[in-house]
């Protein structure tokens, strides 16, 4: 072999080695869980607590889209939603067993973004405009970011994703002065509250089921193991939407 | 080259005046959707990508087909393939305008798409899409401009242009892959999340393309002195022929996994499609009408009688390319859309505002193309 040959051939056989540890890193990953360090906020959803409670449900729901600016737009095409009713056979299609109780049948259920571990819309937003927090696990959003390609929309699970196909802000009733409207050609969602976290208060939406029930939505911290709802979860058996698809959904509903 | 363009008859210049009122009305209908937002469209929050980002699917297919006479004439020295080279090099070009046009149109913020260079998600497959749509067409108008002069000065090409046109063989797969990773990595849609999204992708693209081409030079051969001769066409009809089986085994192969799993969250989207989904059925007739058109493009085709008679083959190609786009630029992105994540089906027409938009982009292309077709022709001395 003569050096020049050699030489070459050591390079790539470093470069191989470079690239092997990363490939290797991939195939060999696991299903994606939050990471152990800092927060991973959570939501737990008692169904029975809802029951009859059509009351309560609206409540959450308005607490949530009047503190948030969110338009009320009528027909299904253009609506925008963070949070909503949906009856059993629609948030968990794939569960709904034939001959289920006719309690869950007939009580809807409360949906939003699932904040997932793993969360597809992430990964296909091509601007970053939509990212995981590091520090608590909150899948975020930036408005003023967005290009409206709607791509995370079409990589969303859940349908959690709403999009301003007009103009929002002569459809919202009473503006909230603290908190921003939106522009016609974004994409928003429910952000667990992210402006109420930082400053220790909980999700609009829990804070309205407390005026109903204790603990009808319990709020917290799955990586801190005296929390509350560490201690709900382990005691209660949970589903969460779709857990096949890996998503690692941090929304568990209590049934 | 391009002072080429403004040279011309009566005929050229009512052809690009008629293209240039179409994309006038696109232009105007698009200034209302600026205005007023995506809601002028069909679209919602369950359809959310529809006409615009399938016709982007259509036509990544068309520009990548463009490799279909470049590979053999470069690659394989398919003399025949000479004169049709640069045809299918400018097909590549007007085709990727009309992509980034569409993309560009089905922006909410069309003003932020900077957002998607100044903060890339590396991990986001509409990134690369538009890294490699980009990267194609500057390739395709260096290689076609140097190519192009140096047929116009008779002189041979120079030599460092021969990598460029062999990075070009393999970046048009890549384009079609790219396009095809922005469905079939979704685990959200089942119907798009098969593995031979991207072969297929390429089966259909080089079907369409040489289709095209083929109706394009019995187009050129009425209206100019152009003809790229009998064996030239008679290749690519082999091509389409090829391609075209292989589509139709693709899509065979999605049914099989389908159906014989009997999953009922990926037949639903066959249903949809195929005999209709809980009273929706607007995609029905569209779908059959594509399967019959492609019945009967296989036969003309396959049949060496009727792919050697020119007046039959250019129906076939019709039927071929009109075929493949009412299943990719109509069916396939709104049947995976639909039934959405909560499982209730939607309908979606487009809107005449869409469509104009549309009609406009497709003209804009059509100029394109034709200025550049009239600018090789002129140099040839052969209008």
């Amino acid at each position: 072999m003569k050096r020049r040959d050699f030489i070459t051939a050591t390079a790539l056989a470093a470069a191989f080695g470079l690239a092997g540890k990363p490939v290797y890193n991939v195939l060999a990953s696991k299903d994606a869980l939050a990471s152990k360090t800092g927060k991973r906020l959570a939501m737990v959803i008692d169904l029975k607590k809802f029951e009859g409670n059509s009351e309560m449900m609206n409540k959450c729901v308005d607490a949530c889209h009047s503190m948030h600016n969110v338009p009320d737009i009528e027909g299904a095409k253009e609506e925008v939603k963070w949070i909503w009713p949906e009856p059993f056979e629609h948030a968990f299609l794939e569960q709904n067993n034939q001959f289920i109780p006719e309690n869950i049948q007939n009580n809807p259920i409360l949906i939003m973004c699932n904040h997932c571990d793993n969360p597809p819309c992430v990964g296909v937003c091509p601007p970053k405009a939509t990212w995981k927090r590091a520090e608590d696990g909150v899948v975020m959003m930036d408005w003023h970011r967005c290009i409206g390609c709607r791509y995370c929309m079409a990589a969303c699970p859940y349908g959690s994703r709403s999009f301003n196909w007009r103009d929002p802000r002569p459809k919202i009733k009473n503006i909230t002065a603290n908190f921003p409207t939106r522009s016609k050609g974004v994409v928003e969602k429910c952000t667990f509250c992210d402006e109420r976290i930082v400053k220790g208060l909980e999700p609009a939406c829990v804070v309205a089921s407390k005026m109903y029930e204790p603990e009808a939505m319990v709020f917290g911290d799955l990586n801190d193991d005296k929390s509350n709802i560490r201690k709900i979860l382990s005691e209660n058996y949970s589903i969460r939407r779709k857990p096949e698809l890996s998503t690692q959904p941090e929304v568990y509903y209590l049934i | 080259m391009l002072d080429k363009i403004f040279t011309g008859g009566k005929k050229y210049w009512a052809w690009m005046i008629f293209l240039s009122s179409i994309i006038g009305a696109g232009t105007l209908a698009y200034l209302h959707q600026y205005e007023v937002g995506l809601g002028v469209t069909g679209m919602g929050r369950d359809v959310t990508w529809a006409f615009y980002i399938s016709q982007l699917t259509f036509f990544v297919g068309v520009a990548a087909s463009a490799v279909m006479v470049v590979l053999p004439y470069y690659l394989h020295d398919y003399k025949k393939f000479g004169k049709i080279t640069i045809l299918g090099e400018f097909l590549a070009i007007g085709a990727v305008i009309m992509c980034m046009t569409f993309v560009f149109v089905d922006m909410g913020q069309p003003l932020r798409v900077v957002n998607m260079f100044l903060h890339p998600q590396l991990t986001s497959p509409m990134f690369w899409d538009s890294v490699s749509l980009m990267g194609y067409l500057v390739l395709n108008i260096v290689i076609s401009r140097v190519v192009l002069n140096a047929e116009r000065n008779g002189v041979k090409p120079p030599k460092w242009i021969k990598p460029v046109i062999y990075t070009s063989i393999p970046w048009a797969v890549s384009i079609h892959t790219v396009t095809a990773f922005l469905y079939c990595g979704l685990a959200a849609r089942p119907f798009w999340m098969s593995a031979i999204m991207a072969p297929r992708f390429l089966a259909t693209a080089f079907a369409a393309g040489p289709a095209l081409l083929i109706i394009i030079c019995f187009v050129l051969r009425k209206v100019s002195k152009f003809d790229v001769g009998k064996d030239a066409i008679q290749k690519l009809a082999v091509i389409a022929a090829y391609a075209m089986f292989a589509n139709i085994f693709f899509l065979a192969l999605e049914f099989f996994t389908a159906y014989y799993s009997g999953m009922h969250h990926h037949t639903q989207h066959f249903q949809l499609l195929y005999v209709g989904l809980e009273g929706n059925s607007s995609l029905v007739p569209w779908m059959w009408t594509s399967t019959v058109l492609a019945a009967i493009s296989l036969y003309i085709l396959i049949n060496p009688n009727t792919r050697k008679n020119e007046k039959i083959l250019g129906f076939g190609a019709i039927a071929v390319f009109l075929s493949i786009w009412m299943d990719k630029g109509m069916g396939l992105i709104i049947a995976g859309l639909v039934p959405n994540p909560l499982g209730y089906v939607v309908d979606y027409t487009p809107t005449l505002i869409e469509l104009t938009i549309s009609a406009g982009i497709f003209a804009l292309g059509a100029l394109i193309i034709s200025a550049l077709y009239k600018s090789v022709l002129t140099i040839r001395r052969q209008v």
